[in-house]
This record gives structure tokens, sequence and C-alpha cells, in this order.
């Protein structure tokens, strides 16, 4: 069985290079030939799934080993895959949700002419991501960070003849690369420190190792998923990388790719365990990250923008609950599958909208659409529904369970964390709800554009709204169905532990906070944009308001002391490079050049003054001889 | 000499037997199979003579190029005969009643001058560069060596189509030399290598075709100097004689490890003196200094490398090099390993000075044929540096570095016999710009030969220099190492300057042209770059063959 684990990453990357290399005789098959190696892989997956079940809870990892990749004395590394619970969760999430989005992608690329080379990074994109969740040690699985990275850079540039979305891909990338870094350095360390980085030998080394070698890697760590999963300081990029198609925004940068460092962090587990420090820092990265993606979709028109605050927002939950240790792995890891859920879900129906609305993204150019897309609103709304937690349906159970595990860890930590992520559940019901209302709720608010073309609002074709409608399944039952009887932490336990923690109230009490906090979040949403008439150019709106709009000042931050910095650092380097280190250099080649010049003045071409030396160096050499006897 | 003292010398070496004064002199048992290759060579070499007096004039170029290639070819055979017969290994003896060593370094070391005397060879036949005068091809000689240039006398030569084919049978004398020079087993037979390569070498310097007069004052220099270190040479081996009572190397050896306590009565009253010991050894050491052009004793090699015929040139800086660091080699592991803790700080100071100075003087160098004559100095400091390490990777590290500079040597001054213009060829560097916007491949395949002399990665220079500086620090020589390194920096940008000129600047309007030359050259220089390209990319065979010949028998 272990056998198949490669052709989860043999399918797709075979459709990508199919799709890649084949050329334009391809192009009208493409996207089939895309979403039937996406669809492979899937079947691949589901086929090891139910094999796994057949097995005891704690004989179901698998390892295959392919080759050795780099046997060097003391430094081996394999390419070598380990599917064990946690490894599976990613599989079927990504290539389940992988195959809706290439089946969407075909109606919503259908008028694009590059759709076969959309498609072949799509199967770039999911053959790099698996590589990243089953590898069985972290070099394997850099080749799959990097993999993303590179899939996410030129699927986010994929209309590069707009220069907003060129530049967004470059940020991305550049924003990536600091993370990158991070992951490198990580890895680096623990070559140095466990002498191995495979995943088993690595952990059980972790027990002799010193705290502070672990929380430096730990933090390396971080600095990796910061990255990867557009967190704070690394966000900047989330949002500019909506101006990829919105597929890609659904798959890449909602359900899967940016769930990565919550991955890394779960997975790296028991080495974050071992190093408390680096766990408060985990800790307050989520925290912060929860507040400010929240703050920040509150504040923009852009559809799109706004729901990419809310998964900045909702992946600081994953990793706050990553950060919380025992207590909250499974439930950070609970929450990024119903995420992936509701928000591809959310995203899909965005991008319905977009569809039907001549690819405007401004919110304030919407309302009332409810009427026009009654499949979309019903989908959209059911996310909506799981987002803010309703209830029953997914996000409720999610979101509460990490709420929870907030609570339990105790002490003062303990209270103030609780208190963020409720704090944070009311923004997400605010924000979620303002979209919903600007949508598809109140008159209609379109005009005609420049040309005079009005859009004519209209329900998206079959391929587009049955992916929406299977998400939208799983946004409603995916919670509730990993809750009853704690089916996913008994899934996942084995693999990441579980801790419950000491929680200072009551899971009813956290439950009914939650119930309130929600409740307040909606009726101030609705008081600002039910109750009256929405106009159709943004007020100016409070100082946060506007900060928020320019994403709390992001990018004024990072121009102002990185890019200065840099510029000036730079300009400061080229100064000590110029003056001090050529001067070194060129002192030195010119003394050469000078020493030489006076050397070769000894060579006059007489050959008496040649046999002069030749006496005198001989003379020396005896001399010399001798001298050494005597001393 | 005294009758008892020639006497020991036979008798020293292998098995000692004490003969009294006045006993039947026996004739010496000589051992031809093992001494086969130089026989070959000095046979040929009197036929030769032999063809310039009795072969017509028209026959003798291609006769002479036959016997020659076929003499170095046989004789390499021997060599591969002998070393696959055992005698690098397990087999090695003294042959010739003590006078030679048949050992792995031998064997070797002759193997790497004959292949490489092959190649020069070629460059030596090479007829196609000049333009042919008075319908008669012409190679780099002159027609009639005995001519003032510019005379009626060598007008008539050459209208009368001469040329000195005699330079073939001079070249065998000289690798035949060049074959018993790191093979000799006693200190007189040392000697008499030295100056049966050097004397046709002399020769082989005045004979240039063009700027004969530079030609004949390089062969008056290296004439006089050599005479010069010769006498250091000779006199070294009258004092050690005077220590030891004997010219064996074995012998030698044994009185400076003090296993011999008989004394000859005859020289009772200087054996064992010490003075005489380390003054004899430094001046052996400088005669041997002087030929591998080791600063202070490198001031002849600019000169005459730039006044020598440039097929001359290449054989000279390769093969010449290969012969006296195999000297070196034996002289400092067979005779005198007792002493290597008294001569090591003179060699260190050796060594460094030769590489630094090679290389800094390289810097300001205008002539192609004298920065590589600076180049080499700098490359016997590099071997130096491995001849120091003093253990058998040195040894083989040592060997590895001869065989693969000669060849990069050989090559890269048969490129320089191309690149010419109306006065022959054209070595001054400015002439040189451009050149690879007008003849790419062969600007291409000389900054293939200065990439490897630099040292460059997957180049066999750089696998020989690795050799040698990894030998070198192991032996704990690491400060020899770090001068090293920064030599090679140094000698970098010269070799940089080259390329850079070659294919970055504009090519002037009157600029050499690029001959074509026969298939001849172009073997010469297509086995150049096949060597430094197999030996930079693939060096572990050769490495081990060199490892596995470099232990001397004594």
């Amino acid at each position: 069985m272990e056998n198949l684990i490669a052709l989860l990453v043999a399918a797709p990357l075979l459709g990508a290079a199919v799709l890649l290399c084949g050329g334009r005789r391809l192009d009208r098959a493409g996207h089939w030939i895309g979403t039937l190696f996406a669809a492979a892989s899937f079947v691949v997956g589901v086929v090891l799934f139910v094999d796994m079940l057949g097995r005891g809870a704690d004989d179901r990892t698998l390892h295959q080993k392919l080759f050795s990749w780099i046997p060097v004395e003391g430094f081996q590394a394999d390419v070598a895959f380990q599917l064990d619970q946690l490894s599976m969760t990613f599989v079927l999430l990504i290539t389940g949700v992988g195959t809706l989005i290439h089946i969407y992608s075909i109606g919503y690329m259908e008028h694009d002419e590059r759709r076969r080379r959309f498609f072949g990074y799509l199967n770039l994109f999911l053959a790099a991501m698996l590589i990243l969740v089953i590898a069985d040690n972290y070099l394997l699985l850099y080749v799959g960070w990097e993999g993303v990275g590179l899939a996410s850079y030129l699927l986010i540039g994929f209309w590069q003849h707009k220069p907003s979305a060129a530049t967004a891909a470059k940020k991305a990338f550049l924003v990536n690369r600091v993370g990158d870094m991070g992951l490198s350095i990580a890895i680096m360390l623990m070559f140095t420190t466990f002498g191995t980085f495979a995943f088993g030998p690595a952990f059980e080394a972790t027990g002799d190792t010193s705290e502070g070698k672990l929380t430096a890697i730990g933090l390396m760590l971080l600095l990796a998923a910061c990255g990867k999963s557009a967190q704070v300081p690394l966000q900047s990029w989330l949002g500019d990388a909506m101006e990829g198609p919105t597929p890609v925004s659904a798959l890449i940068h909602a359900a899967t790719m940016v769930t990565a460092g919550v991955y890394l962090i779960v997975r790296s587990g028991a080495i974050f365990n071992a190093a408390p420090d680096a766990q408060l820092v985990v800790v307050i990265v989520g925290a912060v990250t929860l507040l400010f993606g929240a703050i920040v979709g509150c504040a923009k028109d852009d559809i799109k923008k706004a729901l990419a605050g809310s998964t900045m927002s909702q992946i600081g939950y994953m990793i706050l609950a990553a950060g919380l240790g025992p207590i909250g792995y499974v439930f950070a890891i609970m929450h990024l599958v119903t995420h992936g859920f509701f928000k591809a879900g959310l995203f899909l129906g965005a991008g319905s909208v977009m569809h039907g609305m001549n690819d405007e993204v401004d919110m304030r150019k919407y309302g009332g659409l409810r009427k026009f897309m009654p499949v979309t609103f019903v989908t959209f709304g059911l996310g909506y529904l799981a987002i803010i937690g309703f209830p029953g349906l997914s996000g409720f159970f999610s979101k509460d369970m990490i709420i929870e595990a907030a609570f339990a860890k105790g002490g003062t930590e303990g209270w103030i964390l609780g208190c963020v992520t409720l704090l944070g559940a009311a923004i997400t019901a605010f924000y979620m709800t303002r979209v919903m209302l600007l949508t598809f709720f109140g008159e209609k608010r379109w005009q005609p554009d420049a040309e005079g073309h009005e859009p004519h609002p209209h329900e998206s074709p079959k391929s587009m709204t049955i992916p929406m409608i299977v998400l939208a399944f799983g946004s409603v039952f995916a919670g509730g169905f990993f809750s009853i009887g704690d089916r996913f932490m008994h899934w996942l336990e084995p693999v990441t532990g579980h801790d419950h923690g000491h929680a200072p109230v009551s899971a009813t009490t956290v439950t009914a906070a939650t119930m309130v906090v929600l409740v307040i979040g909606v009726a101030i949403a609705w008081t600002m944009y039910g109750r009256k008439p929405v106009p159709v150019v943004a007020p100016r709106g409070s100082l946060l308001t506007r900060a928020a709009r320019r994403d709390l000042l992001q990018d004024d931050f990072n121009h102002v002391v990185l890019v200065r910095g840099g510029e000036h650092l730079t300009r400061s380097l080229v100064y000590v490079d110029h003056t001090l280190v050529d001067g070194v250099v060129n002192g030195t080649a010119a003394s050469m050049g000078g020493l030489s010049g006076r050397l070769r003045k000894l060579q006059n071409g007489y050959a008496r003054s040649y046999a002069v030396s030749m006496f005198g160096g001989a003379a020396v050499l005896i001399a010399a001889t001798l001298l050494m006897r005597a001393v | 000499m005294s009758a008892t003292a020639v006497h020991s010398l036979w008798t020293r070496a292998g098995e000692v037997t004490t003969a009294a004064p006045g006993d039947k002199f026996t004739a010496p048992t000589i051992e031809y199979a093992q001494l086969a290759p130089v026989l070959i060579v000095v046979g040929v070499a009197v036929l030769g003579i032999l063809v310039e007096a009795f072969v017509p004039r028209r026959a003798r170029y291609t006769t002479q190029v036959f016997l020659t290639v076929v003499a170095l070819a046989a004789a390499f055979a021997a060599v591969v005969g002998l070393a696959a017969g055992g005698y690098a290994g397990e087999k090695a003896q003294i042959a010739a009643m003590g006078a030679v060593a048949v050992d792995g370094p031998t064997l070797f070391l002759q193997g790497t001058i004959l292949l490489v005397s092959m190649v020069s060879v070629f460059t030596f036949a090479e007829r196609r560069l000049d333009p042919a005068a008075h319908g008669n091809r012409v190679d780099s000689f002159a027609a009639q060596a005995g001519a003032v240039p510019g005379s009626d006398s060598e007008k008539a030569a050459v209208k009368a189509g001469f040329t000195t084919t005699e330079v073939f049978p001079l070249v065998l004398f000289s690798v035949a030399g060049m074959l018993v020079f790191p093979a000799a087993n006693d200190l007189l037979t040392l000697f008499i290598a030295l100056e049966v390569f050097s004397l046709p070498l002399y020769l082989l310097c005045a004979v240039a075709r063009r700027k004969r007069l530079m030609s004949q004052e390089a062969a008056v220099k290296y004439f006089l100097l050599g005479a010069f270190s010769s006498a250091f040479l000779l006199f070294g081996i009258a004092l050690l004689y005077g220590y030891a009572g004997t010219v064996s190397y074995a012998g030698i050896a044994n009185v400076v490890d003090g296993t011999v306590q008989e004394i000859d009565p005859a020289l009772a009253s200087t054996m064992g003196n010490d003075a005489l010991l380390l003054i004899g050894a430094a001046m052996i050491l400088m005669g041997l200094l002087f030929k591998v052009g080791a600063v202070p004793f490198h001031m002849w090699t600019p000169d005459v490398y730039q006044g020598a015929p440039t097929p001359v040139t290449g054989f000279m800086a390769a093969a010449t090099k290969v012969a006296a660091f195999g000297a070196l080699l034996r002289l400092l592991y067979v005779v005198l390993p007792g002493l290597t803790w008294d001569l090591r700080p003179v060699m260190w100071g050796v060594a460094i000075v030769t590489m630094l100075g090679g290389a800094i003087v390289a810097i300001t160098q205008t002539d192609i044929k004298r920065l590589l004559a600076y180049s080499s100095i700098a490359h016997a400091g590099f071997i130096l540096a491995g001849v120091i390490a003093a253990s058998p990777e040195g040894v083989s590290s040592v060997l590895f570095y001869l065989g693969v500079y000669s060849f990069v040597t050989v090559g890269a001054f048969a490129v320089v016999t191309l690149v010419r213009d109306a006065g022959g060829e054209a070595t001054h560097l400015s002439k040189w710009a451009g050149l690879g916007r007008r003849s790419p491949l062969t600007a291409a395949v000389f900054a293939v030969f200065l990439l490897s002399f630099a040292g460059i990665p997957l180049t066999s220079g750089f696998s020989g220099k690795f050799a040698v500086f990894k030998a070198a620090a192991d032996g704990g020589a690491g400060g020899l190492v770090v001068v090293g390194v920064i030599s090679s920096a140094i000698a970098a940008f010269f070799y940089l300057r080259v390329i850079v000129l070659m294919f970055f600047s504009e090519p002037k309007a009157d600029g050499p042209t690029v001959a074509v030359p026969s298939p001849l050259t172009m073997t010469t220089i297509a086995v150049g770059v096949a060597v430094t390209l197999v030996l930079g990319l693939a060096p572990q065979y050769f490495l081990d063959l060199a490892s596995q010949a470099g232990v001397f028998v004594r």
C-alpha cells in the first residue's frame, strides 16, 4: 500500500509536465487533462485513507523511500515520504478541494486563452503542496515549500499583462523569501543540532537538546510559517495576491498553501513543546494577526481583499491554537480543514459574483444580488454562517474549540488569549455580515461602466456552481461530523498528542460568550449596512477605518522601515565597499604592481648579474643550512 | 679520485662486497631490459646522427621525424612493459651496478617525459606555420645553425632549402639524459645525466629561424649560467664524497643515518664531518633548483624561454622540470632523509620566494613567452611545496602535478606558435587583444590552458594544485599552503588578464593572424586540452596511479 504514496505526487506532476510541455495542441483538452490528474490524485488519497482506517490507531503511519537523494557521510537526505494521520488530513483536503477548484476553473477560465497553462500551474501547485505535506524530512519538505512558492508566484502573476498582478506576484515572492530564509536556517540548525533532518530521529533527539537551541530552531520555523501563512510581520503580500484569478485565491491563498505554516508548526510540535519561549512567540503572532486581519477585513470594499483579511485572521486563530501546544494542535488542524471548506466556498462565491458582474470587485457597486444569483447566494450564505460560527455549522465547532483551548491555557495568559479570540469572533461576525449585506442585500448599486456597458448579473454555469454546492456541504456538516464523539481528536491524537488543559471557565460559558459576541457583531453590522442605504462612494471614515483601508499601514511601515532602511544600508555598504574594500583591493593590486615593476628591474638581461644572484642565493642557502644545524 | 674510491663507487650499492685493490676487474652486470627505455632513445639518437651523415638531405626530415617518434613510442612501450612487469612496485630494483634505480617514481616520470617529448616533437616537426621560402617548407629552426644571421651564407642556405634536422637527434639525446636524471642512483650518474640533457638544450636554444640574435643570446646565457650551476653541483658532489666516502645514494644515506661505522682510511680525516655534508647538500640542491627554475636561481628562465624557438621552450619548460623535480625528490627522499629537518627551513624559504616572486613579477610582463616563464617559476614554487611535505602523499602529489603541468605547458606554447604576424610569432601581449573575436577556437583553447595554470576547478591545474597543497598541509607545511594560495590569487590576475585581453578587447587592425597548423601541432594542442579536462574532471585514476608509483627503492 505504501507504494501508492508516490502516486499522489506523481499524478499532478505528470499533469503539469504534460500541460506545460505539451504546447498549443493541448489547448482544447488542457483543462480536462489537468482536472483528470487532480482527481486521480484524490482517488489515490481516498484509497490510502480507507486503507489507513482499516488499521489500528498506532499502526497507521506508512513510509515510502524512493531513493537516496544526497548520500554523503554524515549528511543523509532521502527522497522519502511519510503518510500519517496529519499528512492524510492534508492530502484529502488538498486533493479534494483542489479537484473541486479545478472543476470550477473550467468554467471560470473559459474565455482565457492561456487556460491550459493555468491548469498546468494548478497541477504543479498540487504536486508541490503534496510533497510538502508527505515529506518525511525537512529537506524534502523544503522542496515542496519552495515549489508551492513558485506555483503561487506564477498564479498570482498569471495575468501578467496587468502591472498590478506582476507587482503583486513579485511582492509575494520577495516577502516569502524572508520566510524561506527562516526555514533554511532552521534546517541548518537542525542538522548541526540533531545531525539529521528526518522527522522521526530529529524529534527523538529533542530530549537531549538544550532549550536555547530548540528555541532558536522554533523561532526560525515560525519565521517560515509567518511568510507562507501571511502572519504579522510578513503578512503584507496576501492582500495583493488577490490579483490572481479567483480559483487561485480560493485554493492557494485561502484553503491550502497559506495553511502550510500551521502544518509546519504542528508537525514540529516536538520541538515547540520543548521550547516554551518559542511557543509564546507563536501565540503572540497568532493573536496579533487574528486581530490585524479582522480589522483590515472590516474596512475593505474589494470583496476579495475583505476575504483575504478574513483568511489572515482565521489563520491567526490556527497559529494561535498551534502555539498553545498539545492543548491546541488538534483544533488548529480541525479549524484548518473546516476553514478550507468554507473559505474556499466563499472565494468561489466571490468569483461567481465577479463572473456575473463583469469582474467588478467593489462591493459598494453590488447590492441585492440574491435575486440574480440564487445558488451563489445560498452557498455563500452557508459559508458565511459557517465562518461566523453560527451554531451547528462547521465554524461554530472548530472556532469554539480554539476559544476554549485559549482559555484552557490557564493563568493570565489564558484570559488574555481567550478575550482576544472572543474579540476576534465579534469582529469576524461584523465584517462577514458586512460583506453579506453589501453584496446580496439592499438596493442594486451597479452602474454602467465608462464604455456604457451595464452589468447583467446572472448565475454562473454548472461547472462553477457544483463545486460551490459541494463545499457548502462541507461548510455545514464537517464541523459537526468532526466534533461528535471527538472523532477528529481521536484521529489525530496519535500524531500530535492532546492535552485538555485546565479551563478556568466551563465550555458552556465559553460557548454562551461566543454567541453573545456573535450577536453583537452581526447587530452592529446590520445597523451600519442593513438599515440604511450604502453610499456607492466610500465615506471618509474614521482614522482607524482609513488606516485599515491601507492595510493598517503595513506597506507604509515596510516602506519606511525596510525599503528606506534597506536603501540607506545599501548606500552605506556601497560606500564602504567603494572606499574601504575597493581601497584595500586596489591598494593591494597597486602595491603588487609596484613591487612587480621594481623586482622586474632585477631582471636586467646581463648574465653577470644573474650569476651574482645565483652566487648570492647559493651563499644564503649554505649559510642558512649551517645556521639551522647550529641552532 | 683514487682507485679505491672508484671501486667503492661500484660496489657500495646493493649487496656490498668489499673487494680489496688488486682483485681482478669483473665486468659490470647491466640489466638491459630495465634500462631499455634509455637505451632505445640513445640508440636511435646515434642512428639519427648517422642519418644526418648518410641519408640524402631531401629524405632527412621525414626519416628523422619518423625515427624520433618511433623511438619515443618504443621507449614508452618499454616503460609501460616494465611497469606492468611489476618494476614500479614489488620488483623495483637498483640496476646497472647501483647507478640507476628502476622503481615507481622512475617509471612514472620516464613515462611522463616520453609522452611530453612526443607531443613536443610534433611541434618541432611543424612546417605549415610560416610561408614556404623558395618553394621549401620551413620549420621553427634556422636553415643552417652555423651561418651568421642575415649573412649571404644564410641566404644561400635558405635558398638551397637546408633545414636543421639535427634538432631531432639532439632532442633524443636530451630526452635520454632526462630519462636517466630522475633514475640516477649515484651522484656521478646524476651529474652525467644532467650534462647529457643540458648540452643539447643549449644548442637547441640557439637555432631559432627568426630572431636569431635573441635566440643565440639566450643560448649563451643558458650555457654560461648552466655551467656555473653545474660547477656548484659538482663541487657539492665532491664534498659529499668527502663526507661519505662514496657517491652512491644508499651509501651516503647510510653514513647520514650513522649505520656505517667503517671508515675509509684515505678519507678518515673528513668522513662524517657534518659541515661537509651540509655544504655539499646545499650545493647539490642549488644545482637542481637551478634546473627547476626556483628563485633566486631562476633568472635565466625568462630570457631563455623568450629567446629559444618556441617548440624548444615548450619542450624545455615541460620535460626539464619533470626530470629535475624527479631528481630532487630522489635526492631528498633517498639520500638525505636524515637531513630533512635541517634542509626544511631553507626549502621553505626557497618555496615561498619562488611562489611569490614568480607570481608578482609576472604581473608586469608584456610578452606572452616571458609571462609563461614567470608562470613556470611560480609553478615550480607550488611543486616545491609538495616536495617539502616529506611524505608518500607529497611524492605522489608532485608526480601528479608534474604530469598535469607538463602537458598544459607544451599545449600553451604550441598555441603561442600559431599566433603570428609578418615578423613571425606575435608574442607581445598587446597583439593578442581581441584574439577571441577573430579566432574564437584558438583563444578558447588558450583560455582553457590559462585557467588550468590558474588552478580553476574542473581543470587539471586545480586537481594538481589541490593534491600538492593537501599533501603540504598534511605534512605540517600549512604556512606554505597559505602563501601558495595567496600566490595563486596573484597569479590568477595575470592569467585572467590575458583572457580578458583576448575576449573583451577590441581587435587591432594590424593584429596577428592565427596560422592553420598541420595535424602535428593540432595533436599537441588537443592532447593538452584532453589532459586538462580529463584530469580536471576525473583525476582519481591518475592520482591512484601516482600514489602507487610514489615509493622509492633504496
